[in-house]
């Protein structure tokens, strides 16, 4: 879900995957079917030169460098080129090393030691070692450390140097979703392990052992990054990366449209009908690939009348989703089926989406009770019109836009629906978070691991926590939890394909659509590849060939 | 002199610490706290971490506590940290003084330039034909939304003629440009903003101009002056404007506080970084301390901008004078 006044739009498809994870999350307003980039033949320059620099733009401005403090979009984007992680997913969503070269996980899941690379650097030239890891760690798990990432690392016991290279960490339990969290980038304990993380220099001033080190940043301004020569997958290509702040979105366009940026993630309705140009096709490169995110109507299932399957089915079936899909992303997404995206090995392809058959709804409501008893239009069951309201933010027309769309279907079905649209912050801490609600839309953000725990696990439901539909099935709980002991691929899998059957079974809420994530580049940078993953993944092997170069950097 | 001064400054005191409490209980009162928007709805900050936060940032308190511990740092000049980003929340304010009043004082100054001839004329020539044509043009800028005038012009000048740039307040790598080239570059990026936020105001001031113009060309000494024979010009430049003006010099000390205010939608629109955009994502983000901090700095504006009206205006007009200055003893 998007912040409405400050949509975040750092440009994810930078983001490490683990950063990706809830930072695009809401990021509804681009997305479809993986499509190749625009037809575009990249000028043959098959040897790779170094210089030039890319220039991004964001809404908001990143708050906080210090990587387990950073907890938003732009921050994080940062942190992502500055810093690594033990592991990280590679091009085709798998984990693979990053700072760890390989790691073991013991038989009976509890143990999970890391081999690190030796030889790495941090940008201040001192030698990356096991003492960083345990160092990020502790601090990860210190409760005067204002980090929103502790979660994932209470459930490990110990960790423990075995070597200067070797670091082994124990969980009190199997938890496979754990190896993805070490995906958090390591920080340099020589140079924080005295500082109080929450009053240093470091949080604008950080030292990592990315591809790119950080020059400067000028407060509401940019922050500029410089090429890492001794990076150790490589120098890349490019020699500079500067992320301006550029807080209005139609801003940013323009500033698209005169090349003062390089990047941006298009609106659909920028892709469809804003780009097309001569100049744009000329000066530009698109790329439409399926995001990590969904979007939906979630219920109250607290509410009688949503208990009801039938009805949940009825109102999923009564309304058209490729409509919406059509009329408001222009096309620019897919029917969701459940809680993960097709580019993920979750994605059960044999569940497919209800059809749009409004009769059919008319008649499991009619089974339900729901009926026109007293002939004034409106369905009623004793008495009582079936009547609700359907909430959202402020600040994101997609919804406000579904919303709309779904009152006019439903209310063919004789559900009379009432839209308010609310303040962002009012929104969640008044009527989410209280469970103050009827019916609302948002969506989800997802991250490359799939556990459904914290979304979908009965026992969250909490004020603030994730599961405010208050779904609860037995089977699905215990699903969800031998999914995270299990460290098996295959077997991960075929838990996970069995979770996303029985939750869209269950219909808690009405998925509605995958939306496609729509970035566009300059056309000077070359080597730009499309993999599940998206398109950041190789940045370090794009360049721009000599002649094609715009600024000078060295 | 001074001693009203002091007077005037002590008394203000206890207003000031009303205006905050005040404020604190209305930005507490507004739902939605900081640590839900720092963890953006993300699944995997435990509730655990949530609480840990509410903790950190002393938010489980009750809220006469977090007011008097906010307050007995204020007393110390200390505004706190910010949540959003940790950082102090004087630093935040402080570093973007320079570019806020800067672009302030020039659409200011700008602003009375044109605003007060226009005001002039209009009273001159009442109801003619330039008196309205002047009114119509001011209320177009009035009444045109500044970020739609500041899209258009950007589609204009930036995108269509290519003369200036889009955003931001100077090109990125021009620190070891001349002197003069930097003033340049400096000037392109603020001409658009300048001119938005100044098309918008002129109409408020113009129109008190031309009120109290108007008001003061009604006078008896007026009538007396010109009745003496005297030119037309010295009757209107000389006896009339300098009177008129009075009025002028109070909305001069009110603006005080705007001048440090900030411009939110021209900032956001143009890329500016000056306290409107700060204020407003602090507001957005319930970034307390920083929000405190924003509003203890604009009551404390006012307040002196009040009181510099009042002082100002004891000096220009000699009909009003301070009481017990001039007054003899006793």
């Amino acid at each position: 879900m998007q912040h409405p006044p400050l949509p975040n739009s750092a440009p994810f498809f930078f983001l490490k995957p683990l950063q990706i994870l809830f930072f695009s999350l809401f990021f509804l307003s681009g997305c479809g079917g993986a499509d190749l980039p625009e037809e575009k033949q990249f000028s043959a320059d098959p040897i790779p030169v170094t210089g030039d620099r890319f220039i991004t733009g964001s809404i908001a401005e990143p708050k906080n460098l210090i990587p387990i403090l950073a907890s938003d979009g732009a921050s994080a984007t940062i942190v992502g080129q500055v810093f690594n992680g033990l592991v990280k997913y590679d091009a085709n969503i798998e984990l693979t090393g990053d700072l760890a070269e390989r790691w073991e996980v013991s038989e009976d899941g509890l143990e999970i030691t890391f081999h690190l690379r030796k030889n790495v650097r941090w940008h201040d030239g001192y030698p990356f070692t096991s003492e960083d890891v345990l160092f990020t760690y502790q601090k990860l798990i210190d409760p005067k450390v204002p980090t929103p990432y502790s979660g994932d690392f209470e459930r490990v016991k110990d960790v423990e140097i075995v070597d200067s290279h070797t670091v082994k960490v124990t969980y009190k339990e199997p938890f496979s979703p754990g190896l993805a969290s070490w995906g958090m980038a390591v920080m340099p304990k020589h140079l924080l392990e005295n500082e109080d993380l929450t009053n240093t220099p470091f949080s604008r001033n950080p030292i990592g052992t990315g591809p790119y080190r950080f020059k400067e940043w000028k407060t509401a301004q940019y922050v500029e990054l410089e090429v890492n020569p001794d990076y150790f997958e490589g120098r890349p290509y490019i020699d500079g990366y500067l992320d301006r702040v550029i807080p209005d979105q139609s801003t940013l366009f323009l500033e698209l449209r005169v090349e003062g940026v390089d990047s941006l993630n298009l609106t659909p309705l920028q892709y469809q009908r804003q780009t097309g140009s001569p100049f744009f096709k000329e000066t530009y490169q698109r790329f439409r690939y399926p995001s990590f995110s969904y979007a939906y109507i979630g219920y109250n299932l607290a509410d009688p009348r949503f208990k009801d399957l039938r009805v949940r089915k009825a109102l999923t079936m009564g309304l058209n989703r490729q409509a919406i899909i059509d009329g408001i992303l222009f096309g620019l997404g897919r029917e969701s089926t459940g809680p993960f995206v097709p580019t993920s090995w979750a994605y059960n392809p044999k569940v497919s989406p209800l059809p749009y058959d409004p009769d059919e709804a008319k008649r499991l409501l009619a089974e339900a009770g729901w009926e026109d008893h007293d002939g004034d239009g409106w369905l009623d069951k004793e008495g009582e019109r079936f009547e609700f309201t359907l909430i959202t933010n402020q600040g994101n027309e997609q919804r406000k836009m579904i919303a709309e769309l779904a009152q006019r279907q439903w209310e063919k079905l004789g559900i009379r629906v009432k839209i308010w649209i609310i303040e962002w912050t009012a929104f969640i801490s008044q009527f989410i978070d209280q469970k103050k609600f009827e019916a609302f839309i948002l969506g989800w953000g997802l991250g490359r691991d799939p556990d459904l725990y914290d979304i979908w696990h009965s026992s969250k439901t909490r004020a603030g926590e994730f599961n405010f539909i208050q779904y609860h099935n037995e089977a699905v709980d215990q699903l969800i939890e031998e999914g995270r002991r299990t460290f098996d691929q295959e077997k991960r899998k075929a838990i996970y394909h069995r979770l996303h059957w029985m939750i869209y079974e269950d219909q808690p809420c009405t998925f509605l659509y995958v939306p496609d994530a729509l970035p566009i580049f300059h056309a000077r940078f070359k080597g730009i590849e499309l993999a599940p993953l998206g398109v950041g993944h190789n940045f370090i092997k794009w360049y721009v060939p000599k002649h094609q170069q715009k600024y000078l950097t060295q | 002199m001074k001693r009203y001064l002091l007077k005037q400054l002590l008394a203000r005191i206890p207003l000031l610490i009303g205006i905050t409490l005040i404020s604190f209980m209305v930005i507490h009162l507004a739902p939605g706290k900081p640590t839900q928007l720092q963890t953006e709805m993300n699944p995997k900050v435990s509730y655990e971490a949530i609480q840990r936060l509410e903790k950190l940032y002393g938010l489980d308190q009750p809220l006469y506590v977090q007011y008097w511990r906010w307050l007995s740092r204020l007393v110390r000049f200390d505004f706190g940290i910010s949540f959003q980003d940790n950082r102090l929340v004087l630093d935040k304010i402080v570093e973007r003084i320079p570019i806020t009043l800067f672009l302030s004082f020039l659409s200011l100054i700008i602003v009375f330039l044109v605003a007060l001839p226009i005001g002039v004329i209009s009273a001159v020539r009442h109801n003619s034909l330039l008196d309205k044509t002047l009114t119509v043009l001011v209320f177009i800028g009035f009444a045109a939304p500044g970020f739609w005038v500041a899209l258009l012009l950007m589609q204009l000048f930036s995108v269509k003629l290519g003369w200036l740039p889009v955003s931001g307040i100077r090109s990125f790598g021009t620190e070891h440009f001349s002197l003069m080239e930097q003033v340049v570059d400096v000037g392109k990026h603020v001409v658009l903003p300048v001119f938005v936020a100044t098309s918008g105001s002129l109409a408020g001031i113009s129109r008190y101009m031309r009120g109290s113009m108007l008001n003061v060309i009604r006078q008896d000494y007026i009538r007396t002056a010109r009745a003496k024979g005297l030119p037309e010009g010295l009757v209107i430049y000389k006896h009339a404007l300098r009177n008129a003006l009075l009025p002028i010099v109070t909305i001069l000390g009110l603006s005080l506080p705007g001048l440090l205010g900030g411009a939110v939608i021209s900032e956001t629109i143009f890329g500016i970084p000056g306290l409107g955009r700060l204020f407003f994502e602090g507001v957005m983000a319930r970034d307390y301390p920083l929000v405190m901090g924003g509003l203890v700095m604009g009551a404390v504006l006012t307040l002196l901008g009040n009181l510099l009206a009042d002082v100002a205006y004891g000096l220009v007009d000699p009909r009003i004078r301070i009481l017990g200055e001039e007054r003899p003893a006793g």
